[in-house]
């Protein structure tokens, strides 16, 4: 993976543009000493590192804007930070950049459960926006893996999903406002407490930008009421075929469970060593996750079970406890911490058709043996979203290179079936490179046109998702 | 002009000179036809291309008349989340919905309280834009966060980006069974905040409407065993604010709230407010309109007023905005005027997408 090279101007000039910082921020909201943006060179994404020029820590809308629009003045790169738990390198720095964090930004600034919604500044991390309403009987839905960590600003610009996208939809379902500062400093209020924003879907278009157009610093978030009750069932086949066919028939009976998780057999070893959850020894499982009162959990259950027998399952296993609730879910949660108690991992994002589950996983498979790397599937299954790990060694050279290339042939085979590179992590640069795979040159030029009218001078997380042949020209404007 | 395919509009859009008028069915446009503007019709963008009802999702040309992928999916017992309203009878215009005028104009009904708008159910689309590029986004996965999102910019653009021609959709299983609680009495202050504490609890409220006339009405759907017991719960969790009945066929109340039913015919301008649910009561109180719909649990605030009435004068500042739906209002513009901020993106968007100013031009400025 590629970067550009840094401005060599902007390198030297760091005594002066730290002074200046200083001047325009509160002495402990910049970093600039090495040993103190080192935490800062690379996100989740740990396998590429840069260490950038200054790490500022704004704490208001206002001291973002001061930032920015001295940034802009002397055409210094921005790369914004949420909490740095992209699995895409999505704040990834270049040497010559300043990163604002909005780790800072915390606040709850407004809370109203009759219209039902929340305001937050958004360095707020995803958890402690629903901690913020859970004892009023509400949550916010969105709950990517990461949700203990990762800030409100990071799942707007990734458009974040989780497990339980499948009923309440990902991040841009549920946003209906934000306060977003454009690179020259321009604050612009798109959207409220109120179900669309009017004009053009603005707000669309800012949800999942991967910091391309701006800094959201305030954002109006949908709360919804806590579901009655939930309850998962687990059941295990003796073929990813089997399994597949499985969750088609759910669906196809009208049932919209929260959830559908599907491991396959080298996860479900991974994580048994692991978690020791008491999983079935089978070829593929399914989570599958149903809410509601006791009666409606009861008869949901009771529809799913039917449909489940139909493809003679090794195991059909039903929860009567939070306890058993836990433990079916304590080997799915398990999962990369299993993986990374093995080896290093990276961890795929693509999106299939349901349609094409058996056939990916077959291929994945063959793929798995040509290189010589182990790889296992968790699976968003009632969506498509595949979570391939591909396990490999960091400290052998060469590995890491073929683990790429596995991945990058894995992520084609999702564009090839009708699917798409990236569900819910995002480009970044870990897929940036591959989007000419999934876009026309037509198609890609429309986005970039749209960054064109947020940040003319590309200053903003330039270098990301899209291939830098295709950006060139603008970034060297 | 009538192309048959995205090649044929492409020239068409590249070579074009004079402004284009996009129509689809003709049935939800706001603005009236002017002779001086030529006709683009997108029928020729006709069929399904795709439907997986294992995957829940659905692919088709932007001609595909609406009603023709509702009886598909209605086969398969299943639909499109965002309750697809028709407006044609309402707007006086005749003529078949497409699924491209669905999502040019973002059109969603009663359900968008707990299913989303028409732009959240979209998951890909093709379109030409204003010089003949020929562009697609997202696809027909739910999922998908590759690149920018010009899926969900493109729903609601009124044909101000682009030519649609092909549209994707996640969809939703229909329900088996459905019940409606029905109040009567409120007023708009009431009914708001009933319609607030249903929105509110745990039994999945997919419809919350005020008709002054008729009363208040909130809907449940589900597997007949769940809706049962859910309308017995909500009733008891509502019984502060009175005694209410729970009918079971209110198919026709909620198609008359979707299709705006109750202004059909009657003389005045029609105006749409999208609003903080809350705001609803006051405004409803400044507006003092002829006839009135709370949809959205107060969030959508339909108002007749008397003809050539700007009503964005009366409310003064306004918390959310306001469409001229129907009528002249005063030489109103259709649209929100925008912050000074969002109107300078709204023009550089358009200027990229549609640099000669051919698509559908003047309207949503």
């Amino acid at each position: 993976m590629e970067m550009p090279k840094a401005n060599n101007i902007i390198l030297q000039g760091k005594p002066e543009i730290v002074l200046r910082l200083l001047e325009i921020l509160p002495a402990d909201a910049v970093l600039h000493d090495p040993n103190d943006t080192r935490p800062y060179e690379c996100d989740a994404l740990a396998a590429y590192t840069c260490q950038p020029l200054a790490v500022v820590l704004p704490r208001t809308t206002e001291e973002v804007v001061a930032v920015l629009r001295f940034c802009h003045e002397r055409a210094i790169p921005v790369v914004p930070r949420g909490s740095g738990t992209s699995l895409a390198g999505g704040s990834l720095p270049t040497a010559d950049s300043v990163v604002l964090s909005v780790a800072r930004m915390v606040d709850v600034l407004e809370t109203d459960y009759p219209n039902r919604f929340i305001r937050v500044q958004t360095g707020r991390t995803n958890l402690s926006v629903t901690a913020a309403v859970e004892d009023d009987g509400f949550f916010y839905a969105p709950d990517p893996s990461s949700q203990l960590a990762c800030a409100i600003a990071g799942n707007i610009a990734m458009n974040s999903g989780g497990a339980h996208c499948l009923k309440y939809g990902v991040t841009t379902n549920n946003l209906l406002g934000v306060t977003l500062v454009q690179m020259d400093g321009t604050i612009v209020n798109i959207g409220g407490p109120f179900m669309d924003a009017g004009g053009l879907d603005l707000l669309g278009i800012i949800c999942g930008s991967e910091g391309q157009l701006g800094v959201v610093t305030e954002a109006t978030l949908r709360i919804l009421p806590k579901p009655e009750g939930a309850r998962p069932v687990l059941i295990g086949f003796d073929a990813n075929e089997v399994a597949g066919a499985c969750v088609s028939d759910i669906i196809k009976a009208g049932i919209l469970p929260v959830a559908i998780e599907f491991m396959d057999r080298p996860c479900i070893l991974a994580t048994e060593n692991y978690a020791k959850a008491g999983y079935p020894d089978c070829e593929a499982l399914l989570i599958v996750e149903v809410e509601g009162s006791a009666a409606e959990i009861d008869l949901q259950i009771a529809l799913i079970k039917d449909i489940a027998m139909h493809h003679n399952p090794v195991e059909f296993r039903e929860s009567k406890s939070d306890e058993e609730n836990r433990k079916i879910w304590l080997g799915r949660k398990s999962a990369f911490g299993a993986m990374g108690n093995i080896a290093d991992y990276i961890c795929l994002d693509g999106t299939i058709p349901v349609s094409a589950l058996p056939l990916v996983l077959r291929r994945i498979g063959e793929l798995s043996k040509n290189y010589g790397l182990q790889v296992a599937n968790v699976f968003h299954a009632g969506d498509g979203n595949m979570h391939p790990l591909i396990l490999y060694n960091a400290n052998k050279p060469g590995d890491l290179e073929l683990c790429e290339a596995l991945g990058n042939d894995i992520l084609r085979m999702c564009v090839e079936v009708g699917g798409c590179l990236t569900g819910e992590h995002g480009v970044g640069v870990e897929k940036r490179d591959l989007m000419n795979v999934q876009f026309a040159p037509a198609d890609l030029e429309a986005q970039l046109n749209v960054k064109d009218v947020f940040d003319p001078k590309w200053l903003l997380n330039a270098a990301k998702v899209f291939p830098l042949e295709a950006s060139a020209s603008r970034r060297a404007q | 002009m009538q192309p048959q395919n995205e090649a044929e509009l492409s020239l068409i859009l590249a070579t074009a000179t004079e402004p284009l008028d996009i129509i689809g069915g003709g049935t939800r446009t706001l603005f009236d036809a002017t002779e001086s503007v030529k006709p683009l019709y997108t029928n020729g963008f006709s069929g399904v291309q795709l439907y997986e009802p294992g995957a829940l999702t659905l692919v088709a040309g932007s001609g595909t008349l609406v009603e023709d992928v509702a009886a598909l999916l209605t086969s398969e017992k299943q639909r499109l989340p965002f309750e697809v309203p028709d407006y044609a009878a309402v707007l006086g215009r005749k003529g078949h919905s497409t699924l491209g005028g669905v999502v040019a104009t973002n059109a969603s009904g009663p359900r968008r309280v707990q299913a989303g708008a028409c732009r959240d159910s979209m998951i890909g689309v093709r379109f030409i834009d204003g010089a003949g590029n020929i562009v697609k986004n997202g696809g027909r996965v739910m999922k998908n966060v590759t690149g920018l999102d010009l899926v969900k910019l493109l729903a609601g653009s009124y044909g101000t980006l682009g030519v649609l021609t092909e549209v994707g959709f996640k969809l939703l299983p229909a329900p088996e069974s459905s019940r409606t609680l029905h109040f009567v009495g409120f007023n708009a202050a009431e009914a708001v905040v009933a319609m607030a504490a249903g929105l509110g609890s745990p039994f999945e409220v997919t419809g919350a409407a005020y008709v002054p006339e008729r009363g208040t009405f909130l809907r449940i759907e589900g597997f007949e065993v769940a809706v049962v017991y859910r309308a017995a719960a909500l009733q008891k969790h509502l019984m502060r604010f009175g005694s209410s009945e729970i009918l079971i066929d209110a198919e026709q109340v909620w198609r008359d709230i979707r299709d705006l039913t109750p202004f059909v015919g009657k003389k005045g301008d029609l105006w749409r407010l999208s609003v903080k649910p809350s705001d609803a009561p006051e405004i409803t109180e400044k507006l003092a309109p002829l006839q009135l719909i709370l949809d959205w649990g107060g969030g959508l605030l339909w108002a007749l007023m008397p003809e050539n009435t700007d009503l964005r004068t009366i409310l003064g500042k306004l918390n959310g905005h306001a469409t001229l739906f129907r009528g002249k209002g005063g030489g109103a513009p259709i649209f929100q005027p925008e912050s000074m901020e969002v109107a300078t993106l709204t023009r550089g968007l358009r200027a990229k997408f549609d640099p000669k100013n051919i698509l559908n031009s003047g309207r949503m400025a």
